[in-house]
């Protein structure tokens, strides 16, 4: 399908319909497209990566979203997710006004009020924090672009505080341990160039049931040319199924695992001794700290067959440069992430990848100029210091910091707004927490979607639509090819949603800020912005994406000095900085816990159904997976007297128990760990699809592991039993 | 170690997670058939045997049995059909490659023909009937016709009357996709097993030896048949291939093994036909229960048939998640 | 008669749903109702395991069991092709076609009682587009096309690597082929 078929805006009747029997009294269906069909350009929002992709309706009704095929995001093809975005935008259960909170104390009973009224609402509460603690006293939790709005809105007011729970809760140690060795992060999209790989690394990353679209084509692109898979994962995943090699490693001894190749790689002379000359530092410090992992070492620690941890250096090496040993997204897993991930960095630094076609490529994004308005005013102090001091290498907020500064009377922070992030199952065992915060906040402010959990806690709930319905900013990600993507509504906001910055720029006028948001509907921006560099609107409303020329080299320019964004100017494999803050400099691995007698691993993962928690209650993802199960291996299930089918709660080490979950007795599980899909077990009755279906994980971890560099929550170290209902443990 | 599951939710009504599209409105239609397909092939036998003075019931009045029956059976058929209103779509056509089809016409034959056969024998066998007829103009010649050609209406009938006896057989094993019902003993079996039905019924009905003696010999014979071909069907499937070894385990030591042997084969044919002989030695304590018996078994047949059939299957796939959850979709 | 077929990358597709979802939303299919679906398929014993996901639906049969057994013709052949399509209009609701087909492909549509399934999306078709999930797969492991065509991509396909189809040996002539 070529590109002007692809944003068709035509009135145009089918040919293929079916004519109407004269005959029998009812009418038939008529074919799909035989009507009036109508496209938009949209950029998906059910995760991250941010698709670019057009709304078809027809006959005035929403019909299906498809990919935009000039999109390299997703090459015209958008995901499970992606195509059942409709749902959310059809979702019964969705917000549809303001809320006021007018119940005491923990009563959860709000009243529908008008934007007017919550506005006021929430600026006069603002202005009281203002006066009677100070105009930095209010936190913004986000998730998502539409944050941003509210982030300046906070910004002029005087509040600089803020977290994305994508950092402390997933990316946060991969972003600090690439930074400490290359300077630079790892992107979103990630700089993977896995279409070019020869050999690839997942270490516990399950692409393919995350489905990061890009992540995923390209994997398989890989694939499809014979790239050698190596997958260690507890779990026989959906990449461990395509994996020449799958590891069953124990939970939580990856660095060692890491340490051995590491070994091996240089103990036999199969690293990239140019690359590692001219780029690295600290070589003789690494080789001398892994001189004792050998392979027999490593399997002590992690079960695997040494010969399979040779063969897989081998592997590895016999591919470098084009082997990449993959990052990884959501890294908090045992509390020594930021080590880990600073182990896979050092490893690809080993094999030469970065840098290098079938490692690790450039990004770059379009120089798309501000809109022209105020500078929000600088921080009256230094919140990061105040907040999360303790981990001065991280230069974002750490959410789990900002909740334990927001909890009792003396808490640093009295206001919370909380943009698309549903913080009690995203923040692992954090119910009680939320609650204390709820009560000793002076103000708190949700805006989303859906009721989530965390629309219970607020004072105030405002009702965004979705992106289905609104303009936003565009997208420009850096990535290979700088893109700009259009997100324009195609349909009116529902009821009495809104986007959130028309919600930012209304709470603004309230608190006389109004000139930091001067324009009248977002739209002006977005066309402002597109003709600084040589579009319009009109022509992305037209052209969905945009394609731009580099300026950047893809890869590392081999006949030219090149210096990384790091103290010393090279790639870090010995750390200064982590040693200037007491840390090890190289990864040292230190053996996990071990789960008591009678429990077993907590994992959790990704379906490709869908997006964590935000998508259970899409009518058209629910129907396709509409429950997680708990997977258990025979003999486990043996011992425990479970079947596939039956519905078991789940039980942590301190006594607390999950809804009920469907047991599958599978073989692709590790005997001594269970697996289920993070996000369900919601208990907010007002997601009537989701409501009680299922069981969720971030209640059950009683062992949540701090990582000492980048204060994130490490949440696989829990261990859990299964009780069969009606049983006593 | 083979684990198949579904990864998407399916759930497809009456299909998922087993086949469940007839239930007992199929039965009784097959069964009422095969009864019906009885009555005429008596009926037609004690004309064409000039069996009249020992025959009697058969002979004049069985006849008119049979559109009753069958009319209560085309009752529930109807009622099994999801998009009713598309009824008459079955006589806008004739395809030749589906049973269904040459069921649907053979109906349209046997309907008239039933009617000529009662309208036969109506001034001998109910004859207050035959005078009430006689008010609508044009009843005596046509009731004068058939009465002449009472033999030649008989003759047309076996054919017909075999047929539909089989047919309803043929019916279920044409289905290569069901491997418990895809053996061509079916349409034997429901045949033989329409002619027991009907016979018991003239014994019901109370009719004197030497006619009931007819009745009770013929049906010991049929249920004897029966058991020879119900041992033959099963054989067929123990000596087939993997899917047919599948089906054959359903009833043998499967889910349906004790309602097939304890509810269907020693109630309905070896207990009816134990009382039968225990009849013809001169104990008949039990030979009304034996007739009921017998009733009870020809409908017992064709329900554990189009049971255990539909749940037999090449496919099976188990679903991962609950089903249940899916209804939450249609509040 | 042009012979449709299509075919699907076993090697790659890692049983995601897209095409589950993207089946529901170009036709409309009512919440509850299927199409199509995806299987895992497992076998081995830990840790030798391989897994096989599989997208299926009605596999449009040369021999199609569904069209013989159908008393009224609304199961029949489009435009002289393989695609199996029920004319709405002719079907009485018996379900003979769902007890004929081995690979239980047919559902019963909702409110209206007529017998539905997999069309090979042939509205698309005929205006030269693949069906909904062969186009909407991120994996681009679905191709579809005509098998009398030499130079198509599905007789390219086909020829290069080795395959299968779901139980050739009911003798209906599936036109799903799955690449090993």
């Amino acid at each position: 399908m070529n590109r002007r078929q692809f944003l068709k805006i035509s009135g145009a009747l089918g040919a293929a319909g079916v004519v109407p029997t004269l005959l029998g009294g009812c009418s038939t269906r008529p074919l799909p497209g035989t009507g009036t069909v109508t496209s938009s350009p949209t950029v998906c929002n059910m995760c991250f990566w941010q698709c670019a992709g057009a709304l078809y309706q027809e006959d005035g009704k929403p019909w299906k979203v498809v990919g935009n095929p000039d999109d390299p995001h997703c090459e015209g093809r958008l995901c499970t997710r992606g195509t059942g975005g409709i749902g959310a935008y059809l979702d019964p259960d969705r917000l549809r006004q303001p809320l006021l909170r007018v119940g005491e104390g923990t009563e959860q009973r709000f009243e529908p009020v008008s934007w007017e009224e919550a506005f006021d609402n929430i600026a006069r509460k603002m202005e009281v924090i203002g006066e009677e603690h100070g105009r930095d006293r209010i936190a913004l939790f986000s998730h998502g672009g539409g944050g941003d709005h509210l982030q300046r809105m906070l910004q002029a007011f005087g509040s600089h505080a803020y977290a994305h729970p994508s950092f402390a809760q997933c990316r946060g140690p991969r972003a600090t341990a690439f930074a400490l060795t290359y300077g630079e992060g790892v992107g979103s999209p990630d700089r993977t160039d896995m279409a070019h790989s020869r050999c690839i690394v997942l270490i516990g990353s399950h692409i393919g049931e995350n489905l990061h679209n890009g992540q995923v084509q390209t994997l398989i692109q890989a694939i499809d040319k014979d790239a050698t898979l190596i997958t260690v994962d507890p779990r026989f995943s959906v990449a461990a199924s395509k994996s020449r090699y799958w590891l069953p490693i124990k939970p939580g001894t990856d660095l060692a695992l890491l340490l051995a190749w590491m070994n091996l790689l240089i103990n036999e002379g199969l690293y990239d001794r140019e690359y590692v000359i001219r780029h690295c530092t600290g070589f003789d410090q690494l080789a001398e700290h892994v001189r004792p992992f050998s392979p027999e070492w490593a399997y002590l620690e992690t079960g695997l067959d040494p010969d399979d941890i040779r063969a897989t250096a081998h592997a590895m090496a016999a591919a470098a440069p084009a082997t990449l040993v993959h990052p990884g997204r959501h890294t908090t897993w045992y509390g020594d992430d930021t080590q880990r991930c600073r182990a896979i960095a050092i490893l690809n630094a080993l094999l030469g990848s970065w840098g290098r076609p079938g490692g690790f490529y450039n990004q770059e994004k379009v120089d798309l100029p501000e809109y022209p308005g105020p500078k929000p005013p600088k921080p009256a102090g230094d919140w990061k210091a105040l907040v999360q001091g303790e981990y001065p290498l991280v230069g974002t907020g750490i959410s789990n910091k900002l909740l334990e500064h927001s909890i009792g009377e003396d808490a640093h922070f009295k206001g919370w707004f909380v943009y698309a992030t549903n913080l009690p199952m995203t923040l692992p065992g954090s119910r009680k927490q939320i609650a204390a915060a709820a009560q000793s906040l002076d103000l708190m402010v949700v805006v989303d979607t859906m009721p989530a959990e965390i629309t219970g806690y607020a004072d105030v709930v405002l009702p965004e639509c979705t992106y289905l319905e609104r303009y936003d900013d565009l997208r420009n990600k850096p990535e290979r090819t700088p893109t700009l993507a259009l997100r324009m509504p195609a349909f009116e906001p529902s009821h009495q949603t809104r986007p959130a910055w028309w919600i930012a720029k209304g709470i603004a006028e309230r608190l006389n800020l109004a000139e930091y948001f001067p324009w009248k509907d977002y739209s002006e921006v977005i066309d402002w912005q597109l003709r600084q560099v040589g579009s319009s609107l009109a022509e992305m409303q037209t052209l969905g994406v945009k394609a731009f020329p580099r300026k950047t080299a893809v890869y590392l320019d081999e006949g030219r000095p090149v210096k990384f964004k790091t103290p010393s100017g090279k790639i870090e494999l010995y750390s200064n900085t982590l040693a200037e803050v007491g840390q090890d400099p190289i990864p040292r691995y230190r053996p996990p816990d071990r789960p008591p007698r009678g429990f077993y691993h907590l994992n959790y993962g990704r379906a490709p159904a869908h997006t964590f928690g935000r998508t259970i209650n899409n009518p058209q993802l629910f129907e396709l997976m509409p429950e997680n199960t708990v997977w258990v291996h025979p003999t486990a299930a043996a011992r425990l007297g479970v079947a596939t089918g039956d519905y078991v709660q789940l039980e942590n080490p301190e006594g607390t128990r999950s809804n009920l979950v469907r047991v599958r007795v599978t073989q692709r599980i590790r005997p001594d760990s269970v697996f289920m899909v993070h996000g369900f077990g919601h208990t907010d009755k007002r997601q009537r699809l989701a409501v009680g279906v299922g069981a969720d994980d971030a209640d059950l971890m009683h062992n949540v592991k701090l990582d000492p560099v980048a204060g994130s929550t490490g949440m696989r170290a829990s261990f859990v039993t299964l009780v069969k209902a009606g049983e006593v443990s | 170690m083979i684990e198949e599951v579904l990864v998407t939710a399916r759930h497809n009504a009456k299909v998922d997670p087993s086949l469940g599209i007839w239930t007992w409105e199929i039965s009784f239609y097959l069964f009422m058939g095969g009864m019906a397909a009885g009555i005429m092939l008596f009926s037609a036998w004690a004309v064409l045997a000039r069996r009249e003075s020992v025959l009697t019931f058969a002979h004049n009045r069985f006849a008119l049995w049979a559109p009753v029956v069958l009319s209560l059976g085309m009752t529930t058929l109807f009622l099994d059909l999801e998009y009713k209103v598309h009824v008459f779509r079955f006589y806008t056509s004739f395809e030749p490659s589906s049973p269904m089809s040459w069921g649907a016409w053979v109906l349209v034959l046997i309907y008239p023909l039933m009617i000529l056969q009662t309208l036969s024998t109506l001034r001998t066998g109910y004859p207050k009937l035959a005078r009430l007829l006689g008010h609508v103009p044009l009843a005596a010649p046509i009731l004068d016709l058939c009465e002449n050609r009472r033999r030649a209406i008989a003759w047309v009938v076996i054919p017909l009357a075999v047929g539909l006896g089989i047919y309803t057989g043929v019916l279920l094993s044409a289905f290569s996709a069901r491997p418990f019902w895809n053996s061509a003993a079916l349409g034997p079996l429901f045949l033989v097993s329409g002619l027991s039905t009907a016979a018991v019924l003239p014994i019901l009905a109370g009719v004197k030896t030497p006619e009931r003696h007819f009745f009770e010999l013929t049906d010991m014979g049929l249920i004897a048949v029966e058991l020879i071909l119900i041992a033959l069907f099963l054989i067929n499937l123990a000596t087939g291939p993997a899917h047919q070894l599948d089906a054959l385990h359903l009833v043998t030591g499967g889910p349906y093994t004790v309602p097939f042997w304890l509810w269907f084969v020693l109630p309905g044919l070896l207990v009816p036909v134990v009382f039968e002989v225990m009849g013809l030695r001169g104990n008949r304590s039990f030979a009304l229960l034996a007739c009921v018996l017998v009733v009870y078994g020809g409908f017992m047949l064709r329900y554990l048939m189009v049971e255990v059939g539909q749940v037999s299957t090449w496919t099976d796939y188990a679903a991962q998640f609950d089903p249940q959850l899916l209804q939450r979709l249609m509040q | 008669m042009t012979t449709f077929a299509m075919v699907i990358d076993t090697r790659t597709c890692i049983g995601c749903g897209d095409c589950v979802v993207a089946c529901k939303n170009e036709n409309k299919v009512p919440a509850g109702l299927n199409r199509d679906w995806v299987v895992e398929a497992t076998r081995g014993e830990y840790p030798n395991l391989e897994t096989e996901f599989r997208s299926e639906r009605c596999n449009h049969c040369g021999h199609a069991t569904c069209v013989t057994s159908c008393p009224t013709g609304a199961s029949h052949y489009w435009k002289g092709s393989n695609i199996v399509l029920v004319a709405e209009e002719k079907c009485t609701g018996c379900k003979a076609c769902i007890a004929a087909c081995p690979y239980d492909a047919r559902l019963i549509m909702r409110p209206e009682g007529y017998v539905d399934k997999c069309t090979f999306c042939h509205h698309r078709v005929d205006q030269g587009l693949d069906p909904a999930c062969v186009s909407s797969c991120p994996i681009h492991c679905m191709y579809f096309g005509n098998l009398d065509d030499r130079d198509s991509v599905v007789s390219r396909v086909l020829r290069e690597r080795r395959h299968k189809t779901l139980l050739p040996e009911t003798g209906n002539r599936p036109h799903v082929y799955y690449l090993l």
